[in-house]
This record gives C-alpha cells, sequence and structure tokens, in this order.
C-alpha cells in the first residue's frame, strides 16, 4: 500500500501537467531560432523553395552547405573585417566605463560629503534619459572637435580626427552606460561590511589604497556582471555605432543590409547573424551565473 | 589587423591612462592643505564620471531642448514652430498613439509572462529548471537586428499564396487560411503586435529571472502557513507569494516600460517605422537622418522626454525612499 502510494507520488512529483506546459512555452522561444540555424546551413535554391522546418522532417532530401557562410566571409558582405570592428569597439568600450564607475561608486559609497545625495538623485535620474535625447547635439560637438583639431599644424586635412573612428563609439558608449554602471555598483558596495573600511582607516589607509586593495577586489562580482551586461550591449548595438564609428563597418549593420536582400533566400542574413551570436551566446552561457547573480544583486535583497 | 591593434592597445592602455589620471588628481588633492583636500577629495572619486556624463549627456540633452525650438539647421528660432507641425501631421499623431499601444501592452504583459514562467518553472524540478530558464533567457545575448532577422523570417510572406518559407504563414495555410504580408497587416494594429511579440520574446528572460529571484525569497512558511488554512494554489499564488513580490514587479514593469518608451532597433529592423508602425524613436532617426530636419527631430525628442519626466521623478523618489530605509 505505501510503495503504491510512494510511487504515486514520484509521477505526482514529476509535475507532468506543468512540464508539458513549460515544453509549449519554450517551442515558442526555440522554434524561431531554430529557423536561423537550419536556414544558415541551407542552399539558396532549398532556402527559397521550402520553410525550414522541411529540411528537418526530411534531412536527408536536402542539400546542406556552407555556402551562406562562405557567402558572408567573401568581399560582397565582408563580415570578417565587422566582426574585428566590432570587437574593437566592445572590449574598450567595456573595461573603461567600468574602471570610471567604480571609482565613482566608491566615491558615492564610503566618502561623505556635501551634495552626494543631490549628485546621487542626478545620476539615477540620467539612467532614464534616452539616448536620442543627447544624440544630436554629441555628433555636432565632436565635428566641431575635428575642426578644430584641423587648427593644429601639420592636421590640416583632418587626417587626426573623431568622428566616426573608434574613440568617439568608446565614449559615447561609456558616457550613456555610466548612470547604470555606478548605480549598479554602488549598490553592491553598500552591502560590503563598514567596519572593514573603517579599520583600514585606523590603521592609517589611504581612501585611494582602501579602493584599490580593499574594495576592488571585494567588488569582483558586481564588476564581472556589468562587464558581461555592457559587453553584450555593445556587442549588440546598432544605434551608436552606426552613428559615430560610421568610417568602420560593424556587424549589426552589415546584417541590416543582408536582411534588405532577402529575396535572394533567407540563408545568407542567417549565416550571418549566427556568426554575429555566436561570440554574446558563448560569453552568455559561460558566464551566465555572474550575470544572473548581478541583475538579482541590485533589485532583489 | 589595424582594427585588433587599436583594440589592443587601447585595452592594455585605457585602464592603466585612467588609473593614471586618478593617481594625478589624488596626488593634487593631498598637495593642499587637509581642510581644501578633504573637501576636494570626494571629487577625484567622482569629478571625471560628473564631467564626462555632464559633458555627454546631460549638456547635450539641454542643447537639443534648444533645437526643438530652432530651424532645420539650427540657424533661426522659429518658436514652438517644429511642435506645431509635428501635431498637424496625421502621421505623427499615428507615431505618438503607437508609442502609447507599446507602452501599454509590452510592459504589463512582459511582466505577467515573467511571473507566469517563473512560478511554472519554480515547481520543477532543478534540472528542468534551469534548461527551461536558459532558453527563456538566451534572446538577451542576440542583438535586436538579429531578432528582426529571425522574427522576419518567421513572418515572411511569399507573393502568391504558394509555398510559404514563413513559418506563421505556414501554419496559417495548414489550417486552410490564406497567407499575408503580415507586416503590412494594419487593421487592429496586427503589425504592431506582431513586433512587440519579439520585444516581450526578448525581453521575458530579464523579467523572468528577476521576479523568479522574489518568488525564491518567499519565505517557504507563509505559504505552508496559507495551505494549513485551506488555502488552494491560487489563493497562495494571489494572496501570498504576488503581494511579497510586488517591489521587483514593479521595478521590472518600471525598467521594461522606460526601454519601450525609448525602443528604435526592433521597429527599424522590421518595417522602418512603415505601414503605420512608427513610433517617436524610428521618428527621431528619420527626421534627422532621412530628411535632414534637426528642429523636428529634437521636436521628437523633447515629446519623448516629456513623457520619461514622469517616470523619472518616480525612480528618483523611490531611490530616497529606500535610502531612508537603510
Amino acid at each position: 500500500m505505501s510503495r503504491e502510494i510512494s510511487a504515486l507520488q514520484k509521477v505526482k512529483n514529476w509535475k507532468v501537467g506543468t512540464t508539458l506546459v513549460m515544453l509549449a512555452v519554450v517551442m515558442i522561444w526555440l522554434l524561431p531560432t531554430l529557423g536561423l540555424f537550419v536556414t544558415a546551413f541551407r542552399s539558396q535554391d532549398d532556402s527559397i523553395a521550402s520553410g525550414w522546418w522541411t529540411a528537418i522532417f526530411n534531412p536527408f532530401h536536402q542539400d546542406w552547405t556552407l555556402d551562406a557562410f562562405k557567402g558572408v566571409f567573401s568581399s560582397t558582405w565582408n563580415l570578417g573585417p565587422a566582426f574585428m570592428s566590432t570587437l574593437a569597439i566592445s572590449v574598450p568600450a567595456t573595461i573603461l566605463p567600468i574602471t570610471f564607475a567604480a571609482f565613482a561608486a566608491y566615491g558615492f559609497t564610503f566618502l561623505e560629503f556635501k551634495g552626494r545625495e543631490v549628485w546621487f538623485s542626478m545620476i539615477i535620474g540620467l539612467m532614464v534619459v534616452p539616448m536620442q535625447a543627447a544624440i544630436v547635439a554629441v555628433l555636432q560637438m565632436f565635428v566641431a572637435f575635428d575642426k578644430w583639431l584641423m587648427t593644429i599644424p601639420g592636421n590640416e586635412y583632418g587626417d587626426i580626427h573623431l568622428a566616426g573612428e573608434y574613440p568617439a563609439g568608446w565614449i559615447v558608449h561609456s558616457a550613456f552606460a555610466m548612470p547604470l554602471a555606478v548605480y549598479i555598483l554602488r549598490n553592491y558596495m553598500m552591502t560590503l561590511p563598514n567596519a572593514l573600511i573603517e579599520a583600514a582607516r585606523i590603521d592609517g589607509a589611504s581612501h585611494f589604497q582602501i579602493f584599490w586593495r580593499l574594495i576592488i577586489p571585494m567588488s569582483v562580482p558586481a564588476l564581472a556582471s556589468f562587464a558581461i551586461f555592457q559587453f553584450l550591449w555593445v556587442w549588440n548595438d546598432y544605434f551608436v555605432a552606426f552613428l559615430f564609428v560610421g568610417k568602420h563597418t560593424v556587424m549589426t549593420y552589415q546584417i541590416l543590409s543582408m536582411l534588405g536582400q532577402h529575396g535572394e533566400g533567407w540563408q545568407i542574413v542567417m549565416a550571418g547573424c549566427l556568426i554575429s551570436m555566436l561570440v554574446p551566446l558563448t560569453v552568455f552561457f559561460s558566464l551566465q551565473r555572474y550575470f544572473v547573480r548581478g541583475l538579482t544583486a541590485g533589485s532583489v535583497k | 589587423m589595424g582594427d585588433i591593434l587599436t583594440a589592443v592597445l587601447a585595452v592594455i592602455l585605457g585602464p592603466i591612462v585612467t588609473f593614471a589620471l586618478y593617481a594625478l588628481l589624488n596626488f593634487l588633492v593631498g598637495l593642499l592643505p587637509t581642510k581644501a583636500g578633504n573637501i576636494l577629495r570626494p571629487y577625484v572619486f567622482i569629478g571625471p564620471v560628473l564631467l564626462l556624463v555632464g559633458s555627454m549627456l546631460v549638456w547635450p540633452t539641454i542643447q537639443t531642448m534648444g533645437f526643438a525650438f530652432m530651424s532645420a539647421d539650427s540657424t533661426t528660432w522659429v518658436g514652438t514652430q517644429n511642435f506645431q507641425k509635428l501635431f498637424a501631421d496625421p502621421n505623427f499623431v499615428s507615431t505618438v498613439l503607437n508609442n502609447l499601444e507599446w507602452i501599454a501592452v509590452v510592459p504589463i504583459v512582459t511582466v505577467v509572462i515573467g511571473i507566469a514562467i517563473a512560478t511554472l518553472t519554480d515547481r520543477l524540478g532543478p534540472v528542468r529548471e534551469r534548461i527551461f530558464k536558459s532558453i527563456i533567457f538566451m534572446p538577451m545575448a542576440i542583438s535586436f537586428v538579429a531578432a528582426s532577422s529571425i522574427w522576419r523570417l518567421t513572418y515572411s510572406w511569399n507573393v502568391g499564396g504558394g509555398t510559404q518559407v514563413g513559418m506563421l504563414n505556414a501554419i496559417v495555410q495548414a489550417f486552410g487560411g490564406t497567407p499575408v504580408a503580415w507586416l503590412q497587416q494594419e487593421t487592429f494594429t496586427v503589425n504592431n503586435l506582431l513586433i512587440m511579440v519579439v520585444v516581450i520574446w526578448a525581453n521575458a528572460g530579464f523579467a523572468m529571472t528577476l521576479l523568479s529571484a522574489a518568488i525564491k525569497a518567499v519565505p517557504d512558511e507563509t505559504i505552508e502557513a496559507a495551505s494549513i488554512d485551506g488555502a488552494n494554489a491560487f489563493q497562495s499564488f494571489f494572496r501570498i507569494i504576488l503581494p511579497q513580490i510586488r517591489v521587483t514587479a514593479v521595478s521590472v514593469f518600471i525598467t521594461v516600460l522606460i526601454s519601450t518608451m525609448k525602443i528604435f532597433d526592433v521597429i527599424w529592423g522590421m518595417t522602418g517605422g512603415d505601414f503605420h508602425t512608427n513610433v517617436l524613436g524610428v521618428d527621431f532617426f528619420r527626421e534627422y537622418f532621412v530628411y535632414n530636419d534637426t528642429g523636428r527631430a529634437s521636436a521628437v525628442v523633447v515629446i519623448l522626454m516629456l513623457a520619461i519626466i514622469p517616470v523619472m521623478i518616480y525612480q528618483i523618489r523611490t531611490y530616497r525612499k529606500q535610502e531612508e530605509l537603510r
């Protein structure tokens, strides 16, 4: 009798109903992405003639091919250089804002000064300001700066300039990410034991030493979490790259151009998407834990 | 190779230069008399950020407010002409209505789906929970440009109603319906709703993660006590769990609300704002880069800002309240 109950209990513990509902939900999330993976490996003729699911139902009557990948790396689409440009924007645009934000977060957390609340309220308010609000004026500022650079002897033709180059992207990405970065890092630093910092003060350590030797090593989880967040954001960005780093073509820009030509089959744009997703998906799945921990640390106590 | 060299140099030099800058500032403040030094020291830490944010966000935003009342090339003042023209244009009115629709649908649906998935997966074993959650979370790692591509394939329509390579139309066909160009369906704003699906699909993982953490933080005793008192699953969800995750739900709602208000990439990738799917974020882009009209583009931004200011005040107030509780 008791054995029967335990068998029944086992089935109940499996929660078949809930699992089935979740399977159905997950399908909605997976199917469009699966379409991307399958289409990228189909021939042009196949992807024009039939839906990607026919390739799954009938895998042996398909021309599985890497043509689309050859296509995106060919001189038509140049996704290789675009990959490098994306990397060249993303890595510095991740490291720089973290460095700046960490200093500011320390100041807001551990230093007492007049106006601290006001400055920090401003940072909170700025988290909400849309990029669009600043873009026109920042672009004009960069153009004016480049004009000024041309007055420097030897640079009459503007060989050295800011607009359209990587540093412009780094600066803009850093500035726009700053409010959120400071907010996240400060929230984390607030949870560090104050007694430790006071003890270090009494031992004669300067704020600079405490920041560097104590707070930074202790803040690694929050720093990592923001780094992942910012890297994914910059890597996937189209807006800032298009507006400020126009001299270098990034992947999102190329994919949007490919998308414009989907009439010649979806395989090209899907192969492009697949390449562009490799790095973020790797970062994401290998560091998911940090990412999730960081997301939840700020909002849920 | 030049790109890589630039990036490597930036990665190595960037932090060194940044750190040297802060060290220098710190050293200079150290030279001052103690009293002045103590007043200025906080600004060694927060000053560079204030300077960056001030020059790249605050001041440009103020300038944009000015441009909104100037001509297309920002040379003469035109008063409220840009705003008058915008609101006299029926297309712009439809753009604003679209924004309102986005705000009304996306944040609440995202939060509800997030709560539903978090609650359902919480009942499952750890392995299933992790797999399901990873799949729902995955679109967060994908760019909106890639997401647009994926979903444009899903919604695509082959002229003539023959073989359909888009999944949605193939399903419609399988049930005996006639395939249609989904992204051009303006009746009942079907195309808007289909683009919203993409954004909800992309954001649900974020909502789920935060809400799931909140649900797990609900003390088991409160749920047990409710079930001893005879509450069923629904009652204990609505009376016990929901009130305890309210704060998180609101904060997720606000975050999604803000990103919905300034939405750009997805619509730009899906329709470019055509077929009456335009929103303020896309309209700004069009006015500035297609029509070269700084005045109207800035006016669009000012309208967007006006809508965002209440949210901003709410955020600052919430922060102040939290500070008092600490």
